[in-house]
């Protein structure tokens, strides 16, 4: 396989040619080629599972290829380990983040070479100054002196890109850094990238978003099992053949949006106020049949909002309704009770037992209807699971094999049969396909849509526009904890949801 | 441009594997169930090959008895570790439960109380480590290592600082030495101690629940589990298997020994280890603990049986942790 590339005039910086790769005999990447130019930004795209992070660590020396070769600057490498990779500056951005939380950011910043005087006394002064110097490179706006845990996940990116800037990097790595970051701080960042592509680095961006890719990169290169499957310049290719690419056949619309007969009100939510999370009073109703999505800008209170339903997050006044009964609910037990569930925002972190096994996983939460003075059937807690793997085709080798070896799709689609399990009469989403491939994100819709079919209420939050302004019948738009506007799914487009996210609408009006 | 588009593969096959890998798969599988197992069936032979008087029915009983109480202790301290948390109080807690037994005996009270109430009192205990850690979120290490002086010392003031000897013959003397059907009780003991720990932990929601909550505290509480009331619980079921190992011992020794027990909570914690329970929470199997305490049995029994120097048998347990530790994080490591 070879990539022509065409011409370019500030030449190849990277030549990664026949890059072969097994884990304990599982081809994860087979014979992959790929260059990265002088002044790019070259796009990985692919299914979780194709290959891309696995092939960026091969480039970043966390693993060593089983075969092939790497050329980089001219030269052959093989970096065995990522601090000699970043010596010869070779530098990933991970979605897990690398600073030391407890330090400050100049203190991050200057991390193994700090200032000091008289050979081991810190100069506090000049490791502040050279921070807000090294800052310089992302358009400043952060304090130096600040502990990176009280930044936002966006602006800790940022000091790492910092970092990485002032250590003379060539080549970096972004693997999904838009995952948890706002639309203000993705645009911050995708405006320090294209400076550091227009300076001649070469950037690698892994991304599952269609549209973040349209807007940045130069060329795309799609991965899938392992192989390499094609490398094209940004205009010669259109994003439906991407999707197809990635996933191997042809799709149809993406979002699902059928058959919807909304019924009686379900969730009907008066004046609702939080007690420490600053959202409300907020009113809405969701009906049965109903799919309701929760749009804003990150940090509006739209998962505050859920959560304050859910019982989570403490209600400091007004009312929720369920089925046309007042419920007063006090946590997420109250909630189930009312056969209410709720899949939230980070599934690592608040939904799955990663070392529990699949059957567990799936049935966590409905075990009460599988048990009697609490000893478990085990052969019903098995047909419950088997029934849900069957149903919503999550792919494993087996109900016992543990839930952390799934990939992100179908560790979603676990999750959701958690609440399906419990024959729920409100489901609320909380970034139902976050971190999920394009192919289980269709499944997922498909999902939902059928559980509006079958009369559920459902309550989503999205930060992704398209796919709110797909599946949704009503979406109501979130600004400073209260609801501002309420528009119609089918006709909305995302411009009208950004005006009134954003406020604008309201100073036009 | 040249594009390859190998065939559209159907997403729910399998990536390919070769046999050798599936073999390697498996083999670890297999060495995470059983691999403790295996240990300590080599260690058993190896035994037999070096140390005198290794292989006897009497032994084996020697072993088993001597094990029975900081197995039982164990126990206890898996179902704490699987929530992430750590009970250091279980040797003293053991200690006040014996020497109530005997205060009570002598006393006068019939010999059922005399085993009950401290095994109560043990429950009890725990429910106070135990609504400390859940409901004031105070840390179980700093909890249950107060616990270790303060019963210790609640211990020692029952008797007034000196060993109380029992009066009369011990109404349940044979918790300590009797038999039945021609096993030693304290082996009986113990094998319902894990039957009963295994039947709840892996058939009864009470033990899904135990694993949610030690491998996921958020999940668990998003998943609507009574997070708090868990992390009680299992705080409860420790200090009832550290009343239970009082008893035992007062019955052993037939008499209330303020001074009993004593580090057997690090013994507790290493059998635990040894059977592959993580520190960190959520994972483990109990009858792995069973496994890894009849490991430090073995060593320490055959040790005395070869005339090894008592500081010499500490090192060994000591290296015998690390290694149990080296291996499992090894495991960890390549099984991504």
């Amino acid at each position: 396989m070879t990539v022509t590339t065409g011409g370019n005039a500030k030449g190849t910086l990277l030549r990664m040619r026949g890059i072969t790769k097994a884990f304990s005999g599982t081809a994860v990447l087979a014979d992959v080629d790929v260059d990265l130019y002088r002044g790019e930004i070259h796009a990985l795209m692919g299914e979780n599972g194709a290959g891309k992070s696995t092939l960026m660590k091969v480039l970043g020396g966390v693993h060593l290829a089983d075969a092939g070769h790497i050329e980089f600057d001219g030269a052959h490498v093989a970096f065995t380990s990522p601090g000699e990779a970043m010596d010869r500056g070779v530098v990933m951005i991970h979605q897990e983040l690398s600073t030391v939380p407890d330090m400050t950011v100049a203190e991050n910043l200057a991390l193994g070479s700090e200032p000091a005087r008289a050979g081991f006394v810190l100069d506090r002064r000049r490791l502040r100054s050279e921070a807000l110097r090294k800052l310089g490179p992302i358009g400043g706006g952060i304090d130096p002196d600040l502990p990176m845990r009280k930044l936002s996940v966006g602006r800790q990116q940022m000091v790492e890109i910092a970092r990485a800037i002032d250590q003379q990097a060539k080549i970096l790595v972004l693997d999904e850094p838009t995952a948890s970051l706002s639309d203000t701080e993705s645009r911050r960042l995708f405006e320090v990238l294209e400076r550091m592509r227009d300076a001649g680095m070469g950037l690698f961006y892994i991304s599952h978003r269609l549209d973040e890719v349209w807007r940045l990169a130069d060329r795309v290169t799609v991965l899938r099992d392992g192989r390499h499957v094609s490398t094209t310049r940004r205009g010669e290719i259109s994003q439906n053949d991407v999707v197809g690419r990635m996933i191997g056949r042809q799709v149809e619309a993406l979002y699902v949006r059928e058959h919807r007969r909304p019924g009686d009100v379900v969730l009907r939510v008066r004046d609702l106020v939080g007690r420490d999370n600053g959202i409300g009073p907020v009113s809405f109703d969701v009906r049965a049949g109903e799919v309701v999505s929760l749009v804003g800008l990150i940090g509006a209170g739209r998962t505050e909002i859920a959560r304050t339903v859910y019982g989570v997050d403490a209600r400091g006044s007004g009312t929720v309704e369920i089925g046309g009964r007042q419920a007063r609910i006090g946590g997420p037990g109250d909630a189930i009770a009312r056969r209410i569930g709720m899949v939230p925002e980070s599934r690592k972190e608040q939904a799955l037992f990663s070392w529990m096994d699949v059957r567990d996983n799936i049935t966590i939460a409905s075990l009460r209807k599988h048990s009697r003075w609490g000893v478990l059937n085990q052969r019903r807690v098995d047909a419950a699971a088997r029934q849900f793997i069957d149903d919503l085709t999550i792919r494993i080798r087996s109900p016992r094999q543990e839930v952390r070896t799934l990939s992100g799709g179908n560790q979603q689609k676990v999750v959701l049969s958690r609440w399906l399990a419990n024959d729920p009469r409100l489901l609320i989403l909380d970034e139902p396909t976050r971190g999920v491939d394009v192919g289980a994100k269709h499944e997922i819709y498909r999902i939902i849509n059928e559980q509006a079919e079958q009369g559920t209420a459902l309550l989503v939050v999205s930060s992704d526009l398209p796919e709110a302004l797909g599946i949704s019948d009503r979406l109501l738009v979130v600004r400073d904890g209260v609801i501002v506007a309420e528009l119609d799914g089918a006709g909305a487009t995302e411009e009208d949801v950004m005006s009134h996210a954003t406020g604008v609408a309201k100073e036009a009006s | 441009m040249s594009q390859s588009q190998p065939p559209a593969a159907d997403p729910a096959e399998a990536p390919a594997q070769t046999s050798g890998a599936r073999i390697a798969r498996r083999a670890l599988d297999l060495w995470s169930t059983w691999g403790i197992a295996l240990v300590l069936l080599l260690l058993i032979a190896l035994m037999a090959l070096i140390a005198p008087n290794f292989v006897s029915l009497s032994n084996a009983f020697n072993i088993m008895r001597a094990t029975s109480i900081t197995a039982i202790l164990a126990a206890g301290v898996t179902v704490v570790i699987l929530t992430a948390g750590i009970d250091l109080s279980v040797g003293s807690v053991l200690a006040v439960c014996g020497v109530s037994s005997v205060v009570l005996w002598n006393a006068g009270l019939p010999a059922v109380l005399c085993v009950l109430i401290p095994i109560l009192l043990g429950a009890l205990i725990g429910l106070v480590h135990g609504t400390l850690v859940a409901y004031l979120s105070l840390a179980a290490f700093i909890v249950t290592l107060a616990g270790l002086t303060a019963w210790r010392g609640t211990a020692y003031a029952l008797t007034g600082g000196r060993p109380l000897i029992a009066e009369g013959d011990l109404g349940f003397s044979m918790l300590g030495s009797g038999n039945f059907i021609a096993v030693p009780v304290p082996i009986w003991l113990m094998l319902a101690t894990y039957a009963v720990l295994w039947f709840m932990l892996e058939r009864t929601t009470w033990g899904r629940h135990v694993y949610a909550v030690g491998g996921n505290p958020e999940a668990a509480l998003m998943a609507g589990i009574k997070v708090r009331r868990v992390l009680t619980s299992v705080y409860v079921i420790s200090g009832l298997a550290a009343g239970l190992a009082g008893a035992m011992f007062a019955a052993r020794v037939e008499s209330g020994q303020p001074n009993s027990g004593q580090g057997y909570e690090l013994e507790a914690i290493a059998a635990v280890v040894l059977g592959g329970t993580s520190l960190a929470g959520g994972r483990g199997r109990i009858l792995g603990t069973l496994v890894g305490a009849l490991i430090m049995g073995v060593l320490s029994n055959g040790m005395i049986l070869m005339n090894t120097p008592f500081f010499t048998q500490l090192i060994v347990q000591g290296v015998v942790i690390v290694v149990a530790v080296a291996i499992d994080s090894l495991k960890n490591r390549y099984t991504r």
